[in-house]
């Protein structure tokens, strides 16, 4: 433990931000302090929480194992869908049994299970549950499911790739399509998860009717920053030891690392496993937040647009993620929420919500090139940690063997 | 000798009928149904036009036309009628149809207007036809028999039978022979007959050949024990198979009247409910009722004491149409017709099979060339500098709106799109080269990082499409040339607009393998993709080759734009549908290599072409199981089709 701290310093300030976060919020809800935050911030605050830790796993797998995977939203989506189908059977299941309360005869389990299969599949015209929901009834079971399938999809998928020594650009491609694959089965009707109508009212937990909406959020957001908190002591468990040296080695050359007798793929495999559970388990808290999911969700776009929060928040560093992805989403939801005032430049006035995107997508464009880092980095100038002047001698990431002045060219 | 006799009696008695039909007129048909024809009611005028267009008669037409067309008049004091022109509104100048000569002018207050209503318009259009048939203008013969192949009745038959011997132009006797046939499938008298006419369109291909012998091979399923003689019958089926599941066996045995219908789960929760006494169902508290178990067994107490029906719990559907016959039996009643229709419809969808795999493989192709033209400026800029352009797609959608941006400007659709085309290659070059200097020249060696900086460039560009051409999508016309489709028959045709994008992607292949081989770029390039370190020793400038490529990439990206949008809806969204498809096919072809890329596309298109064949309601599916697919195909064949080999591989 007392490694894991030396090792990873930005730890204690972490959880010390965090906890100190968490309490300013809570103080200033509406549901245990002043009110001065809404309902819905806190709603947002909590989202957020959970987009950063799925950032965090993104910068596991991307930013130090260097597996640049356009498919962590994916899981994100399917662990979200995992825990939505028990939120919207239970549910379902308690308004079905309430209006059949008052029939003559009391309802036997075969008509309950056939009034909540018409409820819920009413909107793409069936009434039978599909197999997928096997285990909808069970609380447990589909917690158990938000980690079994995508932690298996991840091990099929990434054994796969990996095994055929699926690399760089390539690798990303096919992780795209996977995830393009995935959203298209889901916007079919009979794929059983209703088609592009998505779950709906997940934000009501079954038998908490009774508890303010103002409450619920702030249970979640505790529980987000809680799972955040972990999935950040986890995250630096996992990079701080030797596990970590080689993950970094395999980002910087892989070939190096496989003639030094590591097995690569295993530690790939392994990684992304861990990645697409933890993004899993982030969707899982997300999505009852948000209340409804849809298969737009899944959409490749949104897998990039994660790889665009690591790499402005600043690869290769956890809390890069954390803050890359609290101030994009923020900022996102702040400029498209029409809240931004619009900018008059005289001849032309700058609608935000028409612009926030090509702002992004500049300024995403202008990180790349210039700061590499991100934002991450500003923490160098304040720690005084500066890449030392090599003095010609080999650069590290991505460049591999060339010398500084050969990158440079 | 009493032969001859009769023979010369009927003789006498026919001259007769003539001789009295030639003296009578029209007039005379028309006052004999007077009565009727002042009814005009669809149920009794059948007969009238009947007689009227049998008369012989040569004004029998004018009658049958003016009645038509609502311009026959009966005169109010003695009831003859004559066809009148309008003179005003309330005066009609009034016509003989034997002679034509004029009658008068009448008030319309005397006159009686006859006016048909659509029905029987409808069946003095029938009537007509006969004379429509024999007219000397083949205009009006062939739109009469053009009216018969849309809707042809049996008596239609006789007059288009007696008008083929006196048809003077080839084609239109041929087209009447067709019709014929195509009425005696229907209609014949004969089975013979009936049986020529289906067996001479053995592997036809029209469409109307098929909707005329597919009613004949209808059937329905039926209960057999008390089948007639002469039931038609295509064959026994037995309950429970596959062709007749049991609950639609057990229906029938219903309809049938061989079984009662046990009381079905939701009558015998009705009747419990209907027997509850003090919250109690034959001793059983309602409040245990919670299963299935308990209700059939609180049922079956009621049973006992005779308060409800019956209801055997052991009974089964199954085991009650297990030995039951049924048969499949056609509406047609004769068999010789059936057999028949049922050994050409064979032929037929034969024909047709081999068909849809010619027209399926022209899908293919025309996909194909699509998926081709937008991966190959993806390919070119891969292959040669190792880069993602993940704004590849934006540039196909710059090329589209620049086509929809000259179409504005010029309003002849053949010259914008000559104009647009070099257009659309310039502004997506110059977007290309300003690309490649600002951006991906400064990342080098990290490719990771230039796919996400063009992805950014992505969004970027995506978003201002939106902001200037607005959500709603643009029109971009091809010009007239390029409407219609060719079409080779009923099954097989293409679209102009694909065989244009089929001619590009060839022109596009040529012009590249052009460049590549013979020019002094292409060499540069070829040497720059092998090994740019020892390219740039041997004088070649790297920067500017790459520079130039990247350029050539997206200028081909933007041309392919005007060609996707000359048939895709151009939206800013336009180079998201292609783009992921175009990696796929740089993937598969493997990259550096333009032969790669057509095999890609191919490929490509004709899975997805193939996959939608046999799920066609459901594209999603297809493009999930292509991209599954390929995903599997990735693990054997990980460098793709044609893997570059040796050096020029890199790693």
């Amino acid at each position: 433990m007392r490694d894991l701290f030396r090792n990873t310093p930005s730890l204690p300030v972490f959880i010390a931000v965090l906890v100190v976060f968490a309490l300013g919020v809570t103080v200033l809800s509406e549901a245990y302090g002043l009110g001065v935050l809404s309902t819905s911030f806190v709603k947002t605050l909590g989202k957020t929480a959970c987009l950063a830790l799925v950032a965090i796993a993104m910068d596991l797998v991307w930013g130090y194992t260097g597996i640049l995977s356009l498919g962590h939203f994916a899981f994100f989506g399917l662990g979200g869908y995992m825990i939505g189908m028990w939120l919207m059977y239970a549910r379902t299941e308690l308004i079905v049994l309430d209006s059949l309360a008052a029939a003559p005869l009391p309802p036997t389990p075969g008509e309950i299970s056939d009034a909540i299969a018409s409820q819920i599949f009413g909107v793409v015209g069936a009434s039978d549950f599909p197999m997928v929901w096997m285990f909808a009834h069970s609380f447990w079971a589909q917690m158990a499911l938000v980690v079994l399938v995508p932690g298996l999809l991840a091990l099929v998928f990434g054994w796969l790739a990996f095994r055929s020594r699926v690399t760089g650009v390539y690798l990303s491609i096919l992780t795209q399509a996977m995830t393009l694959a995935l959203s298209l089965y889901l916007f079919q009707n009979d794929s059983g998860l209703r088609g592009n109508n998505g779950l709906s009212g997940l934000q009501n937990l079954p038998g908490a009717d009774a508890i303010p909406q103002a409450t619920i959020s702030i249970w979640f957001f505790w529980a987000s920053a809680l799972a955040l908190l972990l999935t950040y002591v986890v995250a630096a468990f996992v990079v701080s030891g030797t596990f970590g040296s080689v993950i970094r080695g395999i980002r910087d050359d892989e070939a190096r690392v496989r003639f030094l007798g590591y097995p690569v793929e295993g530690f790939k495999l392994f990684v992304f496993v861990l990645t697409a559970v933890i993004a899993a388990l982030g969707g899982a808290l997300y999505y009852p937040q948000a209340g409804i999911i849809n298969p737009a969700e899944i959409a490749p776009i949104a897998s990039i647009y994660l790889a665009v929060w690591v790499a402005i928040g600043g690869r290769g560093r956890l809390y890069g993620a954390v803050i890359g992805a609290c101030v994009v989403s923020l900022l996102s939801t702040w400029f498209t929420g029409g809240q931004a005032p619009d900018l008059n430049l005289g001849v032309y006035t700058v609608k935000w919500v028409d612009w926030w995107q090509v702002g992004l997508g500049l300024s995403f464009v202008l990180v790349t090139l210039f700061a590499p880092r991100g934002l991450g980095g500003l923490v160098d100038l304040v720690s005084h940690r500066l890449s030392p002047n090599r003095h010609g001698a080999p650069l590290g990431p991505d460049t591999g063997a060339l010398r500084e002045k050969e990158a440079e060219q | 000798m009493i032969r001859r006799l009769i023979i010369s009696v009927l003789l006498l008695f026919l001259c007769s009928v003539t001789a009295q039909a030639q003296d009578m007129t029209v007039q005379d048909v028309l006052q004999a149904h007077r009565e009727a024809l002042e009814k005009s009611s669809r149920r009794t005028i059948g007969p009238v036009i009947d007689a009227i267009a049998d008369s012989g008669l040569p004004a029998a037409r004018l009658v049958l036309e003016r009645w038509r067309d609502r311009e026959m008049w009966q005169r109010e004091n003695d009831g003859l009628f004559f066809y009148g022109e309008p003179v005003d509104r309330s005066t009609e100048r009034l016509f003989d149809f034997e002679t034509g000569a004029e009658v008068g002018v009448y008030s319309t207050r005397d006159l009686d207007q006859l006016k048909p209503n659509s029905g029987i318009q409808a069946m003095i259009a029938a009537a007509l036809v006969k004379f429509q048939l024999n007219d000397p203008d083949p205009a009006q013969r062939r739109t009469a028999l053009e009216a018969i192949a849309r809707s042809g009745e049996a008596a239609h038959l006789a007059p288009l039978r007696r008008s083929i011997p006196t048809e003077t132009d080839p084609v239109l006797r041929a087209a009447k022979e067709r019709t014929e046939r195509l009425l005696t499938i229907a209609y014949g008298a004969t089975d013979a007959e009936r049986v020529a006419a289906i067996e001479h369109f053995r592997g036809s291909l029209f469409l109307d050949v098929r909707a005329a012998l597919n009613p004949l091979v209808e059937t329905r399923t039926v209960y057999a024990a008390d089948l007639p003689a002469d039931a038609n019958i295509k064959r026994r089926l037995r309950g429970g198979s596959a062709d007749l599941p049991v609950a639609e066996a057990f229906a029938l045995l219903v309809d049938a009247g061989v079984v009662t219908p046990p009381p079905t789960v939701d009558e015998r929760k009705s009747a419990l409910i209907a027997h509850t006494r003090d919250g109690k169902v034959a001793g059983i508290p309602v409040a245990d009722l919670n299963t299935q178990e308990i209700r059939d067994r609180a049922y079956a107490a009621l049973a006992a004491r005779g308060d409800v029906p019956a209801w055997d719990p052991a009974f089964s559907e199954a085991r009650a149409v297990e030995d039951a016959p049924f048969a499949e039996v056609y509406t047609e009643p004769s068999a010789a017709v059936t057999e028949a229709a049922e050994e050409t419809l064979r032929s037929i969808n034969n024909t047709v099979a081999w068909n849809q795999v010619l027209d399926l493989s022209l899908d293919g192709l025309s996909l194909a060339s699509i998926y081709f033209l937008a991966a190959i400026g993806l390919a070119i800029t891969f292959g040669v500098m190792g880069v993602i352009n993940m704004a590849h797609g934006e540039f196909i959608m710059m090329g589209a709106y620049t086509g929809y941006v000259v179409q504005q400007v010029i309003p002849d659709y053949t010259v914008s799109i000559l104009v647009a085309i070099p257009l659309a290659f310039a502004v997506t070059f110059g977007a290309g080269v300003a690309m490649e200097r600002l951006i991906i020249r400064r990342l080098y060696h990290r490719p990771l990082e230039t796919l996400l900086a063009t992805f950014g460039v992505s969004i970027a560009l995506q978003q201002i499409a939106k902001n200037v051409f607005g959500t709603q999508v643009r029109p971009l016309t091809a010009p007239d040339w390029l409407d219609g489709a060719l079409v080779l028959n009923d099954v097989v045709g293409i679209s102009y607009i694909r065989i244009a994008i089929f001619v590009l992607a060839l022109i596009f292949l040529g012009i590249f393998l052009f460049i590549m081989q013979k020019t002094r770029l292409g060499l540069e390039t070829r040497a720059v993709t092998q090994n740019p370190r020892m390219a740039a020793s041997m004088g070649i400038n790297p920067g500017r080759v790459n520079m130039l490529t990247f350029g050539l990439g997206s200028g081909i990206a933007g041309i392919a734009g005007v060609a996707i949008g000359l048939y895709a809806k151009v939206t800013s969204e336009l180079g998201q549908d292609y783009i992921v498809q175009s990696f796929m096919t740089v993937v598969v072809g493997g990259v550096g290599n333009i032969w790669g890329t057509l095999l890609g596309a191919g490929l490509i298109g004709f899975l997805q072409k193939g996959i939608e064949w046999f799920n066609p309601s459901n594209t999603l599916a297809a493009q999930t199981y292509m991209i599954i697919f390929i995903i599997i195909f990735i693990q054997f064949r990980p460098k793709g089709i044609i893997a570059l080999k040796g050096r020029a591989a890199g790693d």
